[in-house]
């Protein structure tokens, strides 16, 4: 492990920690645009987790001690993951520790943790939240998995450093099994976030709830975990996005200019994303929960549909 | 640059695909007939390239054939269809929609399989999408197996021969061009024909629903 590498590992974690919110609060604004509303503030986001944690928090009396264990595990399986993924560079020391299907499995243990802990205090939201969370996983996972072998096919590994790396040094091609995996992925990734065709972020208190559900309980600090939790999960979710279909910009090279120029392409393109994130929740409507099977089986089709479309064309 | 317009070629028989999952998931007719005439301009643009990588010019021919008829003329003549018949509403499917998809894929890796040995004899630059044009074919023939009702079938009819039109242009750069004609004609007189049919079913059963059709006479 080299200095440069300790570098970028931190470089990528720490801009990580620090733009996740920032994203977060970038959607909101677009949504708001396009929504006719007077936008929130960009930074407010950090505004609430900046109240949150100076207020106090308070905890269920029957709360077992997993329920205060919860959000701090979350948020660390949420920064490890943002450590695995590659941001701004590929030299990652450690990325060889997790590949990509390590990594779903990292969201994995968060979602479990989450749903015990909705379901620990013993309300009705909470495990009706849980219920719905693991539902939405276990449809959602087989999908991500199979736009994870997709790329890994073309590229011949599962590591995400180095699908990165072969994916920006190949020629420019065509790759139809990629459209499919990209369809599939936007797909996944909408209802792994909590976005609007499958759970309104915006709601609170409602009876459709999912995400907002599961955190009914938490307060203080441990809700501004679970929130910067949350915002972290979307932002790695784009970034695995840019990495397996826009790979361009990440710096391959151990050099600190490179490392340098990727931040502005990395910035660019995730306000792009975030955009096109945010017209899609405009276009659509929010789908009853016994709809959402029917969504994430087109999504897991799709993915699969790659992968039989990468086996016939070869590409 | 003829290894680019390969891969567009591929490229678009997968939308190709991809349109024929989603016709077979939509719930709303007048989704379906958008779908369709998506297909249609899908299928211009592979037969243009094709005819272009391949110096063809009957494939421009056969591709304003399709534009004129399946992105302009039948997707007018369904709307009006839908419209006489007061029929915009949501069309039901008699297996639901996961189920479906999972069958598809079935359908997708039998056709890719047995396509796979015809392709290799082709020389087609195209011969590659053979696999994916059976599989438009079986897809539409199974959305006209899980419909009730008259219309999503004539729809799915109309998609198949989409899916037949391109194995032909993919394997062998299409068919003769009389053939061809032959077809187009057919297929439109099948659109007046279905089309009056439907309007016979409705005034004898108040229903567009094809059951109706099992039971030979009135109880």
């Amino acid at each position: 492990m080299n200095q440069y590498g300790m570098l970028s590992q931190l470089l990528d974690v720490v801009m990580a920690l620090l733009l996740a919110p920032l994203l977060t609060g970038w959607l909101n604004q677009w949504r708001a645009l396009l929504q006719n509303r007077s936008a929130p503030d960009l930074i407010q986001p950090y505004k609430v987790l900046h109240k949150l944690f100076f207020k106090e928090s308070v905890i269920a009396d029957h709360a077992s001690p997993l329920f205060r264990m919860v959000p701090y595990l979350v948020f660390g399986c949420m920064t490890l993951a943002s450590a695995i993924i590659p941001m701004l560079s590929t030299d990652l020391p450690l990325a060889p520790a997790a590949d990509a299907i390590a990594l779903v499995g990292l969201f994995a243990i968060a979602r479990t943790f989450i749903s015990l802990a909705a379901m620990d205090i013993g309300t009705a939201f909470g495990s009706l939240g849980a219920r719905r969370e693991m539902l939405i996983g276990f449809l959602a996972e087989p999908a991500l998995l199979t736009v994870l072998f997709t790329s890994s096919l073309i590229t011949r590994s599962t590591s995400l450093t180095s699908m990165v790396t072969s994916m920006s040094h190949n020629s420019f091609a065509i790759y139809p099994s990629l459209a499919f995996a990209g369809i599939a992925f936007v797909m996944v990734s909408l209802a792994e976030n909590a976005r609007i065709p499958v759970d309104n972020p915006a709601t609170h208190l409602e009876l459709t709830m999912i995400h907002e559900a599961l955190i009914l309980e938490y307060s203080g600090r441990h809700l501004a975990l679970m929130e910067w939790a949350a915002s972290l999960k979307l932002f790695a979710y784009s970034c695995i996005g840019l990495a397996i279909f826009f790979p361009w910009g990440v710096s391959t090279s151990a050099s600190p200019l490179a490392l340098m120029m990727a931040l502005p392409v990395l910035v660019v393109k995730l306000a792009i994303g975030g955009a096109l994130v945010a017209v899609i929740e405009t276009l659509s409507a929010k789908m009853r929960i016994f709809r959402v099977p029917e969504f994430l089986a087109t999504a897991f089709m799709l993915a699969v549909m790659g992968m039989l479309v990468h086996f016939l064309l070869g590409a | 640059m003829p290894n680019l317009v390969g891969q567009l070629i591929n490229l678009l028989a997968s939308i190709l695909l991809i349109l024929s999952f989603a016709m077979l998931s939509q719930r709303r007719i007048l989704s379906l007939i958008r779908l369709f005439t998506f297909q249609g301009v899908t299928l211009v643009a592979a037969t243009i390239l094709l005819g272009y990588s391949t110096n063809q010019p009957h494939l421009y021919y056969s591709a304003a054939l399709t534009q004129v008829l399946k992105v302009m003329v039948i997707p007018t003549l369904l709307h009006r269809l839908i419209n006489h018949l007061n029929v915009r509403w949501d069309t039901e499917t008699l297996i639901n929609i996961p189920t479906t998809m999972m069958i598809g894929i079935i359908l997708v890796i039998f056709s890719f399989n047995l396509a796979a040995p015809i392709s290799s004899l082709s020389t087609s630059i195209a011969r590659s999408t053979l696999g994916i044009a059976l599989a438009c074919v079986l897809l539409s023939f199974m959305m006209m197996i899980t419909r009730a009702k008259a219309v999503p079938q004539v729809i799915g009819f109309l998609s198949m021969e989409n899916g037949l039109f391109f194995s032909a242009t993919a394997a062998v750069y299409g068919m003769p061009m009389v053939v061809e004609l032959g077809i187009a004609l057919d297929v439109l007189m099948g659109i007046l024909i279905l089309g009056v049919f439907m309007f016979q079913i409705r005034e004898r059963f108040d229903s567009l629903d094809i059951s109706h059709l099992e039971k030979l006479k009135e109880d």
